[in-house]
């Protein structure tokens, strides 16, 4: 279900690494808490963050969720289409739904990541809230 | 259930079970408060009793509730009227069968034995299916209330709302004798009501929810007391205090979501009508 070539954090948020860009993206499990999703805010190309910043927000039906970026650095494009098409979010989170780029200033913030096995079974402990 | 001050201590049904036997249905969130409350103001020869565990409620609601209901009582369902209520058996169990409901929609309120309360669930579902009746919770019941402009305890009504700021007039009889509050009720419809309930639609970009402050040229004239995402119309809405003054379906506003403005505008409750 989560792509091995994933990395993933607590907040489900994953990362997909492309050379020195990161793309970010909430997991399936993510969007499936959220449920239906209605509005979608990025932050603008150019924007430098922390690991950790806010760098949108997510608006579903029941609820508003923040959307952390794992990794710091410069925001070098976001994904249009799922501004204009929010349910992309929840039809495919993994791949057509996928938030931002990121040029990441430290590699060090992906080890605090987990794989997708980790990610998983972090998802059924019940710790996730 | 208003106090001195006219405010709202709750939002409840009441039921004359018999010429001098009421049964009030409160918001489970206050029953204990409400309780209290009618046992500190009750006349010595008046007995109350918080009967809470005694009862379970199960809400049968939509266009369909007749069809599917009827096969399983004996109560003539026809015979009911909106608010109307009659005692009979549903799938066997003793119930009061209520025509009530909080979604906007014609519907049903069982009132059970707490022990009839799963095996009735089931038999409604099971003979439901075929019509499409499917279990929904509070968060379904909230959209439909709000796109039916009703009032909700702890969002539109609280102690510090009346009912003439929230549009209920149609509930307040101030020609049947004294109540708790009809001084200050009286008071403030002489003197002006300061704000006024009203709906608004978001024309701009996100949902306006709870706690939002209403703005008129920058200047906070109101505040969100329910906001959502509405399936039926596809769009965010909600209801807000507002100044009276600026209260008027049709005003442009802007609404602050999470600091940011969003435009909106002023419109009428409610927003769904059923067809009848």
């Amino acid at each position: 279900m989560y792509p091995s070539e994933y990395l993933y954090s607590r907040d489900h948020e994953w990362v997909k690494v492309e050379g020195d860009v990161a793309v970010v993206g909430i997991t399936a499990f993510a969007q499936e808490e959220l449920g239906e999703v209605v509005f979608v805010e990025l932050p603008e190309v150019g924007q430098v963050f922390d690991a950790g910043d806010e760098i949108g927000t997510i608006e579903s039906v029941k609820a508003v969720a923040e959307v952390f970026t794992p990794v710091a650095g410069e925001v070098i494009e976001v994904n249009h289409g799922v501004v204009e098409d929010p349910a992309l979010l929840n039809e495919d989170p993994h791949s057509e739904g996928w938030l931002a780029k990121i040029r990441y200033s430290s590699a060090g913030d992906l080890e605090s990541l987990m794989n997708a096995e980790d990610y998983e079974r972090f998802t059924q402990s019940g710790e996730t809230g | 259930l208003l106090n001195e001050r006219g405010t709202y201590l709750d939002d409840l049904l009441v039921y004359r079970l018999g010429a001098e036997d009421f049964l009030l249905v409160v918001n489970a969130s206050n029953s204990e408060r409400d309780a209290e409350w009618v046992l500190r103001h009750a006349p010595a020869d008046v007995e109350v009793a918080d009967v809470s565990e005694r009862w379970a409620l199960i809400a049968l609601q939509g266009p369909r509730a007749v069809g599917i209901l009827s096969p399983l009582t004996d109560v003539d369902l026809g015979a009911i009227r909106y608010y109307g209520f009659a005692h009979g058996r549903v799938d066997g169990h003793r119930a009061l069968v209520s025509r009530t409901g909080y979604t906007g929609e014609d519907g049903f309120e069982l009132y059970l034995d707490p022990d009839a309360a799963a095996p009735v669930w089931r038999g409604l579902l099971a003979a439901g299916a075929a019509s499409g009746l499917v279990p929904a919770g509070l968060g379904a019941r909230d959209t439909l209330r709000l796109e039916a402009g009703m009032a909700l305890y702890g969002h539109e009504l609280d102690e510090t709302t009346t009912p003439w700021e929230a549009g209920l007039d149609r509930v307040v009889k101030l020609d049947k004798g004294d109540f708790l509050g009809r001084e200050a009720l009286v008071r403030q419809r002489e003197a002006g009501v300061p704000r006024r309930l009203v709906g608004f639609d978001v024309t701009g970009r996100g949902i306006a929810r709870q706690g939002h402050p209403v703005l008129v040229d920058g200047r906070t004239v109101g505040v969100v007391t329910s906001g959502t995402w509405s399936p039926t119309f596809e769009r965010a809405l909600g209801m807000a205090y507002v100044e009276s003054a600026l209260a008027e379906p049709g005003r442009d506003v802007e609404i602050a979501v999470r600091e940011r403005p969003v435009a909106a505008r002023l419109a009428a409750i409610p927003f769904y009508r059923r067809p009848r």
